[in-house]
């Protein structure tokens, strides 16, 4: 125990002489750190701030030292979690390779291809991007068609991509391609990485109902793919693909939770106020704000007990379902109270005061949570089948 | 402090599980029930506890108890959640155990040792009203020579109609002050309240009974001090229950969605009832990690264990609430009828609910610590 209280000393003391004042506080979306080749920083301490981690490792704390990582035991990184919310510091770095990638090629990746994709990845100099989901491959993504045809050393590829998350500015895309089209779906599907600077790729962004585009269509022309870029079996990409969807669950049913700002009800207080009794002045508001905060910190709790479920191999691979099922139902709801909880205040679409319509955006934003990665119902399925055993499931 | 059970706290479950199930499955509350026993709880099974050390399992290997923590009683309290088993455990081994340790060295060599033997019954004499509100106690204590002389009314008192002894809150000058009660004493009437979970307390009245100085457990006027510490460990040991009640619940459904035939088919094989049998196990699994949580949190003497304790209670307790509903409507005709163990989870469930403060109790709690 004491030994874990000496890493929280520590570390303690180089984050309060190491994070950046600018760093810290809730963080709009202008100063978020994504990395990159174009990468973008709102102030020099941005940069500074993600240097800073990024030379510990703790960009990416419990992977490995070797690969760049920081070497974190699970109660160490939960320590360093603790101690960067007790700050508030913002993420030194958002980035799906962080969250997505690196956790597939730790699992399914030849030494190699760590070697070369997992260090510029914590350092966040390679901003990645996700290139699953398909025009006619939704809920159903197993029916993908964008196609790999073999070319001896390399594929050409060809086919289109939907709702690929900053395809625009991401530098490389970790991407299902169909190797074997006379196979069953899902056992002729091949998971391949390659650069989206490569002739024949191109990207236009989709304008959504929060006036946003965080997402594109990704278009592929003849585009070369090294076959050295091949993460796992040929025509196994599928395996990969749900190993890196678990990861990509989780996150989402993070989303809500992970620096989730000030509880709901504060800012319910500061719109709407206080009654002699210092209680929110809306009670039926107040009670439905308050048992979202209940359902939140036993939510909290959850996925604490599943990472480390995780680390003790007691967890079942479909947990993951459960977490990005509820956590994105909860965000939704967080989201709606936070709208009501801003009343008048937060219809502004544009202009200073309102961040430029922040809370309506973000509002309209959630919505996506619960059909990215799989739909609410999707995860559904999946947890009657595998996690209830449920005929016919 | 990872969230899950360690190796030695799981051998624990399955020893609780395991005898439970050979000594006081359901068959053993109905049989309780249907007989109309005159006592409604077995003192033999209260032995066995004590042989056990389940009876013990809070009280200090001094004192002839196991000498664990909160996890360990959480555990316990779930078994007894999944087995519906009616049992002085809580309100003796949990709540009473407790409080007697802020006792003097006499009252805790009196009673503690036969309570984790399971030979003597302690109950807590703290609700009045229709709901739990630890701070609107209106019995009182007034100081009377050398003692005091306590008047009021309790409800709710946990296997008080079979209690050895009493400890009553009530308010003096200085605040609450804890007294041990006998229920014998002249003034003190007990009527035995059997519950709608055919589990039993009790309502006793107080006809300005004569205590010495000695009965005050703890320091007079320090009450609320000693009931908050009571209160946060009772409340996630009540979580746990809800959380075997409500799991329980959830497992006899899904049994009966696996095996039941309609239309020609399982009818687990109906995506409307697979997406609710879903949802369900997701809030299980999150009330499951909110109580353990609030247990560790008891042990480790967190600041937020408090906050914990009403997080889990709300979560918990609107689970396995949803949990019986869902079970009983899934069930459908059946799982109205006495026959199937279905209702009786229900009734345990409401029973618990209102145990220590409901979710709407616990879910105020949260707003008020957040500033709202």
């Amino acid at each position: 125990m004491s030994e874990l209280d000496d890493f929280r000393t520590e570390t303690r003391a180089w984050l309060e002489a190491n994070c950046p004042p600018e760093c810290r506080g809730p963080a709009d979306e202008g100063a978020a750190i994504w990395g990159g080749r174009n990468a973008v920083f709102k102030t020099p301490a941005h940069r500074l701030w993600l240097d800073r981690m990024a030379a510990r490792g703790w960009t990416a704390p419990e992977w490995p030292t070797e690969y760049g990582g920081g070497g974190l035991s699970r109660e160490q990184a939960k320590v360093l979690a603790s101690e960067l919310r007790r700050i508030q510091a913002q993420p030194a770095l958002n980035s799906f390779g962080v969250w997505m990638l690196g956790p597939a090629l730790l699992q399914f990746g030849t030494e190699e291809q760590k070697q070369r994709f997992l260090p510029e990845i914590v350092r966040g100099e390679i901003r990645w991007c996700q290139g699953y989901s398909e025009p006619g491959a939704g809920s159903d993504l197993a029916s993908i068609q964008t196609r790999a045809e073999d070319r001896g050393d390399h594929w050409i590829v060809n086919g289109q991509k939907i709702w690929t998350s900053y395809a625009d500015k991401a530098d490389w895309i970790f991407c299902l391609v169909r190797t074997d089209p006379q196979a069953p779906k899902h056992l002729g599907i091949s998971f391949v990485l390659f650069d989206m600077a490569t002739p024949g790729v191109t990207t236009r962004p989709i304008t959504l109902i929060s006036g946003k585009s965080p997402f594109c269509e990704t278009f592929f022309d003849d585009v070369r793919v090294e076959k050295a870029n091949l993460v796992g079996a040929l025509n196994r990409g599928w395996d990969v693909a749900k190993h890196l969807l678990a990861h990509e669950r989780t996150m989402i049913g993070a989303m809500g939770e992970v620096g989730a700002g000030r509880p709901v009800g504060q800012v319910a207080a500061d719109h709407i106020g206080l009654d002699e009794t210092g209680r929110l002045d809306d009670p039926m508001l107040r009670a439905r704000i308050a048992e979202l905060e209940i359902d939140a910190a036993a939510f909290r709790l959850a996925m604490e007990r599943v990472g480390d479920q995780v680390k003790a191999s007691q967890a079942h691979p479909a947990i993951a379902s459960m977490l990005k099922y509820y956590g994105s139902e909860l965000n939704k709801r967080r989201h709606e109270l936070l709208m009501a909880a801003g009343g008048h205040e937060a219809l502004e679409w544009e202009g200073e005061r309102s961040r430029d319509g922040v809370m309506a955006r973000d509002w309209l934003r959630t919505k996506a949570n619960s059909i990215e990665g799989g739909t609410s119902e999707v995860q559904l399925n999946i947890i009657a089948k595998h996690l209830l055993q449920l005929p016919g499931a | 402090m990872p969230l899950i059970l360690t190796e030695e706290q799981t051998m624990l479950q399955q020893a609780a599980d395991g005898f439970l199930n050979e000594q006081a499955p359901i068959a053993h509350l109905r049989q309780l029930r249907d007989d109309r026993d005159p006592e409604g709880v077995s003192r033999d099974l209260w032995r066995a506890f004590g042989d056990m050390g389940f009876a013990g399992v809070l009280i200090p290997e001094a004192h002839g108890g196991m000498g664990l923590g909160a996890v360990e009683a959480g555990v316990i309290a779930e078994s007894l959640g999944r087995a519906l088993t009616p049992s002085p455990f809580f309100g003796t081994a949990v709540l009473a155990a407790r409080t007697l340790a802020a006792g003097s060295e006499d009252q805790r060599a009196e009673w503690l040792p036969r309570m984790a033997a399971g030979q003597a019954i302690v109950s807590l004499a703290l609700d009045e009203g229709a709901k739990h509100r630890p701070d609107r106690i209106a019995t009182t204590a007034e100081r009377a020579g050398n003692g005091f002389t306590l008047k009021g009314a309790k409800a709710m008192v946990l296997d008080g109609h079979v209690a050895d002894a009493l400890i009553v809150a009530a308010r003096t000058d200085e605040g609450t002050t804890l007294f041990l009660v006998d229920p014998k004493a002249a003034g003190v009437m007990v009527e035995r309240t059997v519950m709608v979970d055919a589990h039993n307390a009790a309502r006793v009245m107080l006809a300005d009974v004569a205590v010495d100085a000695d009965a005050v457990v703890g320091p007079v006027g320090g009450g609320d001090a000693v009931l908050e510490g009571v209160l946060t460990l009772g409340r996630a040991c009540a979580a746990s229950s809800l959380v075997g009640a409500g799991d329980q619940a959830f497992r006899i459904t899904l049994d009966y969605l696996r095996t039941r035939q309609q239309f020609g088919k399982l009818i687990g094989e109906f995506q409307a009832l697979q997406h609710r049998a879903a949802h369900l196990f997701s809030e299980i699994e999150i009330a499951r990690a909110a109580a353990l949580a609030a247990l560790q949190a008891v042990d480790a003497g967190r600041d937020d264990a408090p906050m914990a304790a009403s997080v889990a209670k709300a979560k918990a307790g609107r689970t396995a609430e949803l949990a019986v509903q869902e079970g009983v409507q899934m069930h459908g005709g059946v799982g109205m009828t006495d026959e199937f163990d279905i209702g009786l989870f229900m009734k345990r469930v409401r029973v618990l609910n209102e145990t220590l403060g409901d979710a709407g109790f616990h879910t105020e709690r949260l707003a008020r610590a957040q500033g709202f």
